[in-house]
C-alpha cells in the first residue's frame, strides 16, 4: 500500500516527532510514503476568511495527489476535515470543479476525482487492520489507562466524515487498546480541545482546554492519545502555557497515537522523539512490558 | 579622457552607493525591539559580533558554508539543476572576465607578463567565458518567459539585470568580430608593429590577414597564390605572430565577422567598432554604477547573508545583530523567486490577486515600509494581508537559497505593522495559532498583543461595537442588502431556513456552555444567529462575537434534528461580515 502525504503545515515547526514516529510506524506496517513536494496548505486556516482561497489550496493537494495517482493520507484531523470536504463539493458542484480546474491548469494540474483523501487512523483501522497491527506488536502496555480523543473533524459531520459513528465512536479507542492500554470513558471525550481559538480568544480556548483536561484526569487516565496536529499542539505546547498561567491541577501529558504504537512496535524512542514533547511523556515507557512478559 | 572620467565617475557613484546602502542596515530597523537600539550600538555590536566569531571555532562552520554555499551553491544545486546551470554559467563566467579581461591591467598582466588579450589561451577564454554568461542569460529568459512556472514573478530589476549582462556580452562580441574584419584597425597596426617593410611585402602580409585573419580589405581580395601567402605568413611571423593567435579562437567574435562579412567595409567606414566600444564600456559603467542599487546587490549581500546566518544563534545572538541582519537579509534577496514557488500558500495568490501573499514579493514591500516610503492605507492593509496569510511553516526559510531567515522576517515585520493600526482579519483565524504560540518573544508584557484581534473585530461589528454593548432601544430593523442572496450562494447554507428554534444546536455548543452567561460573551447564540439571519437582522447577527468564536467543532450541525447546517453557515457569515468590513473600509479611503 502506498500513499502521498500531506505534512500538516504545523508540524515542520512545532510538531516534526508527529512526522517521524509516522514515517517509523507506516514503514514498520509495510505501508510506502510518497513525499509530494509541492504539496501547501490544506486550506483550513483560510476558511474564517476567505471560502474560496480554502477550496484552491485544498483542490490544488488533491490534483497533485490525483497526478500520482495515490490516496492522500494525512495526520491531521483539520487537513483530512477540509480535504474530505472540498472532495465532496468539487464532485457535487460542477462549477465550482471547472472554476478551481481553470486555475490548476495554470501549473499543469487538474481535479480527476480518482484518489481519496484518507486520515492515518483509517488508514490504520480501515486500510490496516487492527489483526495486521497486532501481529506486529512486541511490547504491550500494562495498567496504562489512556484517555482517547478523536478530535472533531474525524467524526463530523457525519454526513460528510464516515469514519465512524459519530455519538459512540470506537475505532481510536480499539486503535489505542491494540497496545495493551486501556482507553477509559470519559465525560467530553468527543469535544473539541480548543484549538482553532488559540491566538484568537485565549481564555476561551483555555477555558475548553483545561475543562477537557479535568475530565480526563477525573477519569483516571494517565495520558491522553491524540492524532491531530492541532490537537496535539493544544495539549502539549498550550498546555504548557495553561499550566504557567493556572497552574498544574489539571495537567495531562498528550502522546501522539504514532508514538504510542511506535513503543508497542518495538520502534525506539529517539526515533518516536519521545524527547520532544513539551510536557515529558518519558515515563509511558514505565508501563511497557516485552511480549513474553506480558504473556506470562 | 571620455573612459577615464567615466570609469571613475562610475566608481565614485558605486562606492558611495555602497556606502548608503551598508548604512542603511545599521540605520533602520523591522522588529519593535530593534527600535530601542542606536546606529553606533549596532555598529559596534556587528564589530564584536564579527570579531568574536573570527576567533571562535565557528570560522569552520564559515568556511564551510562559503565553499558549499557560496562557491558551489550546493543548496540550489539539490533544489533545480537548471537554476544551478544558470547561476553557475553568469556567476563564474562572469567573474572570470572582469578578472581576466575587465581587470587585465591590474589582475592578469601581473600573473602572466605575456598577457596578450589577442593570444591564446586568453583569446579562446574571454569568448568562452562571455558565452557562459550569455547561456546563463538564455537559461533565464528561458525559466522566466518561456518556461512559465507558476508564481515565479519577473520584476523590473530581474529584467534589468538580464538586460545589461546581455548588452554587456553581445557588444562584447560584435566588437570583436568588427575589429576583425576591420581594414582601419588592420592598418593602424600595420602602421605601429610592422619592422621596415616594403610595399611587396605589406601586399602579402594583408592577403595573409585577409586569407586567415578574416580582414575585409577594400582592395586586395582572395584568392591568393600560394607564394604571396607563404610570404605574407613569414611577414607575419616577423611582426605580428607574438601578438596574435588566429583569430578562430575568439569563436563569438569570428562567427560575427563571417557574418557580417559582405557589410563589413560598411561598418568599418562607420567606425561600428568605436561605437561598440562606446557601448560596451558604457554598458559596464553602467552596470558598475548601479550595481547597490540594482539586484546585482546580491553579488555581496547574498554570501554575507549565508555567511552571516550559518553562526547565528537562536535566542544567544544579540537583538543589535538580529535587526542589523534582517536588513542585509532585504538586500540579500536576489529575487530568485524560490520561496513564492514553493509557498504552502502561494496558490492562495491565485484567488485573491495580493501579490504580498508570495514570499517574494513582500520583500520590496517590506523595504518600502521600512525606510519610510510613503504608503496609503489599503497598500498597508494590503502588505499587512500578505504577512498574516501565512501558516508560519517555515518552508520559505527552508529553501531560500541565500539563507534569509525569512519566517523571521515576516513576524518582525507582522507585529510593528500592527501600530499603524490597519485591520487585519486574518489575525481571527487558526493562523493566529503561531502568534499564540510566540506571543512570549513577541511582546513580553503583552501590552499590545490583544490588540489586532480587537481591531479586527471592532471594524467587523456594524457598529464598531459587540452586541450586549448596543442599546437595547435599538430598533431591530430588517435590512436586506441583498445579503440573504449571499447566504443562500452555498448548498449548505440554504438549509437556515429549516430551523424551528428547538435550540439544540445552542445546547451542544461548547462555547455557550462554557459561559455562565453566554449572551453577554458572545452577543446571539447559535440558534439566534440561525433565527436572525432568517429574518435579515443583519447588524445583531455581525454584532455576535459567536461568529468569531465558534471553533468549528460541528457538534451543532451534528446535533440539529432539522439537519441544518449550523457550521458551514457559520462560517459563511464569517466570510460575508469580512467582505463588508472591507468594503467600508474601502468606501472610506475614497471619502
Amino acid at each position: 500500500m502506498k500513499y502521498t502525504l500531506l505534512r500538516c503545515c504545523t508540524t515542520p515547526i512545532v510538531l516534526q516527532q508527529y512526522e517521524w514516529s509516522t514515517n517509523a510506524v507506516l514503514e514498520k506496517l509495510g505501508i510506502g510514503l510518497v513525499d509530494v513536494e509541492e504539496f501547501g496548505c490544506c486550506g483550513y486556516p483560510l476558511r474564517n476568511i476567505n471560502f474560496k482561497a480554502y477550496v484552491i489550496s485544498s483542490a490544488r493537494n488533491l490534483a497533485l495527489a490525483d497526478r500520482e495517482n495515490l490516496d492522500l493520507l494525512t495526520v491531521c484531523n483539520c487537513c483530512y476535515g477540509t480535504m474530505r470536504h472540498i472532495e465532496q463539493l468539487l464532485q457535487d458542484d460542477e462549477s465550482i470543479r471547472k472554476e478551481v480546474n481553470d486555475t490548476l491548469e495554470k501549473e499543469g494540474l487538474r481535479y480527476e476525482g480518482d484518489i481519496r483523501p484518507k486520515h492515518l487512523l483509517q488508514v490504520l483501522y480501515d486500510d490496516i487492520g487492527i489483526d495486521a497491527i497486532r501481529k506486529q506488536i512486541v511490547h504491550t502496555f500494562k495498567d496504562l489507562n489512556i484517555a482517547t480523543h478523536y478530535g472533531c473533524r474525524i467524526l463530523r459531520p457525519s454526513k460528510l466524515i464516515k469514519f465512524d459513528k459519530p455519538h459512540s465512536p470506537s475505532k481510536f479507542d480499539e486503535l489505542v487498546e491494540v497496545t495493551g492500554a486501556r482507553s477509559v470513558n470519559w465525560l467530553k471525550k468527543h469535544e473539541c480541545c480548543g484549538s482553532p481559538l488559540w491566538g484568537v480568544n485565549e481564555e476561551l480556548s483555555l477555558d475548553l482546554t483545561e475543562n477537557k483536561l479535568k475530565h480526563a484526569r477525573k477519569s483516571g487516565a494517565d495520558f491522553l492519545c491524540v492524532a491531530c496536529s492541532y490537537c496535539q499542539i493544544q495539549y502539549d505546547h498550550v498546555q504548557k502555557i495553561l499550566v504557567s498561567r493556572r497552574g498544574p491541577k489539571h495537567q495531562l501529558p498528550s502522546i501522539l497515537y504514532p508514538q504510542l504504537l511506535g513503543l508497542s512496535l518495538g520502534i525506539d524512542s529517539e526515533t518516536l522523539g519521545l524527547h520532544m514533547n513539551q510536557i515529558s511523556i518519558n515515563d509511558i515507557e514505565l508501563y511497557l512490558l516485552d511480549k513474553a512478559a506480558s504473556q506470562d | 579622457m571620455f573612459f577615464t572620467v567615466a570609469l571613475y565617475t562610475s566608481l565614485a557613484i558605486f562606492s558611495l552607493g555602497l556606502i548608503y546602502k551598508v548604512s542603511t542596515w545599521f540605520r533602520y530597523s523591522l522588529g519593535i525591539e530593534a527600535k530601542n537600539i542606536s546606529t553606533p550600538a549596532r555598529l559596534f555590536a556587528a564589530l564584536r559580533g564579527i570579531i568574536l566569531t573570527f576567533f571562535s571555532p565557528k570560522l569552520f562552520t564559515l568556511l564551510k558554508v562559503f565553499v558549499l554555499d557560496v562557491l558551489l551553491q550546493v543548496k540550489v544545486l539539490k533544489q533545480d539543476f537548471l537554476k544551478w546551470a544558470m547561476h553557475m554559467c553568469i556567476y563564474y563566467g562572469f567573474l572570470l572576465l572582469l578578472l581576466m579581461h575587465g581587470l587585465d591591467k591590474i589582475v592578469t598582466s601581473a600573473l602572466f607578463p605575456e598577457y596578450y588579450s589577442t593570444v591564446n589561451p586568453f583569446l579562446f577564454l574571454r569568448d568562452f567565458f562571455g558565452v557562459l554568461v550569455l547561456l546563463g542569460v538564455g537559461i533565464a529568459v528561458y525559466r522566466r518567459f518561456i518556461l512559465k512556472v507558476p508564481r515565479l514573478r519577473t520584476s523590473p530589476m530581474d529584467l534589468y539585470a538580464i538586460i545589461i549582462l546581455a548588452v554587456i556580452m553581445l557588444s562584447g562580441f560584435l566588437l570583436e568580430g568588427t575589429k576583425i574584419t576591420s581594414y582601419t584597425k588592420y592598418q593602424e597596426m600595420v602602421e605601429e608593429y610592422t619592422v621596415a617593410a616594403d610595399e611587396e611585402e605589406l601586399r602579402s602580409l594583408e592577403a595573409y590577414w585577409v586569407a586567415k585573419f578574416g580582414v575585409v580589405s577594400p582592395e586586395v581580395k582572395g584568392p591568393f597564390d600560394a607564394d604571396t601567402l607563404a610570404a605574407g605568413k613569414e611577414a607575419h611571423e616577423m611582426s605580428c605572430l607574438q601578438c596574435h593567435s588566429r583569430p578562430q579562437w575568439g569563436f563569438t567574435g569570428y562567427t560575427v565577422a563571417k557574418v557580417t562579412k559582405p557589410v563589413a567595409p560598411l561598418l568599418d567606414r562607420a567606425k561600428a567598432s568605436s561605437i561598440l566600444l562606446y557601448i560596451h564600456f558604457l554598458a559596464c559603467f553602467i552596470g558598475l554604477a548601479y550595481l547597490p542599487f540594482s539586484k546585482m546587490f546580491h553579488i555581496f549581500t547574498t554570501p554575507l547573508s549565508l555567511l552571516v546566518n550559518s553562526v547565528m544563534e537562536e535566542g544567544k545572538s544579540a537583538p543589535a545583530n538580529i535587526a542589523t541582519i534582517q536588513m542585509l537579509e532585504l538586500d540579500a534577496c536576489m529575487h530568485c523567486g524560490t520561496c513564492s514557488v514553493q509557498c504552502r500558500v502561494g496558490v492562495v495568490f491565485e484567488t485573491l490577486r495580493n501579490l504580498n501573499i508570495l514570499p517574494s514579493e513582500k520583500i520590496p514591500s517590506i523595504k518600502a515600509l521600512v525606510t519610510g516610503k510613503k504608503l496609503s492605507a489599503e497598500e498597508i492593509r494590503n502588505i499587512q494581508e500578505g504577512l498574516h496569510l501565512c501558516t508560519n511553516c517555515h518552508r520559505c526559510t527552508v529553501v531560500c537559497p541565500a539563507g534569509i531567515n525569512l519566517q523571521e522576517l515576516w513576524l518582525s515585520v507582522r507585529e510593528t505593522l500592527l501600530e499603524r493600526h490597519q485591520p487585519e482579519f486574518f489575525v481571527l483565524s487558526p493562523l493566529s495559532l503561531y502568534r499564540g504560540l510566540m506571543q512570549d518573544s513577541l511582546d513580553p508584557d503583552k501590552d499590545h498583543y490583544p490588540d489586532p484581534i480587537e481591531l479586527a473585530l471592532k471594524n467587523i461589528y456594524p457598529n464598531g461595537i459587540p452586541l450586549h454593548m448596543l442599546d437595547s432601544d435599538t430598533p431591530l430593523v430588517p435590512s436586506d442588502n441583498g445579503l440573504s442572496g449571499k447566504v443562500y450562494q452555498s448548498a449548505q447554507a440554504s438549509t437556515f431556513s429549516h430551523c424551528f428554534r428547538c435550540v439544540t444546536c445552542t445546547n451542544a455548543c461548547p462555547v455557550v456552555r462554557n459561559y455562565a452567561k453566554p449572551s453577554e460573551a458572545v452577543g446571539l447564540l447559535p440558534h439566534q444567529i440561525m433565527h436572525a439571519a432568517g429574518m435579515g437582522l443583519w447588524d445583531i447577527v455581525f454584532s455576535s462575537r459567536m461568529l468569531w468564536d465558534c471553533l468549528g467543532c460541528y457538534q451543532c450541525q451534528e446535533h440539529c434534528p432539522q439537519g441544518v447546517c449550523v457550521a458551514d453557515i457559520i462560517y459563511e457569515l464569517k466570510n460575508i461580515a469580512v467582505t463588508r468590513a472591507k468594503e467600508k473600509l474601502t468606501k472610506q479611503a475614497k471619502t
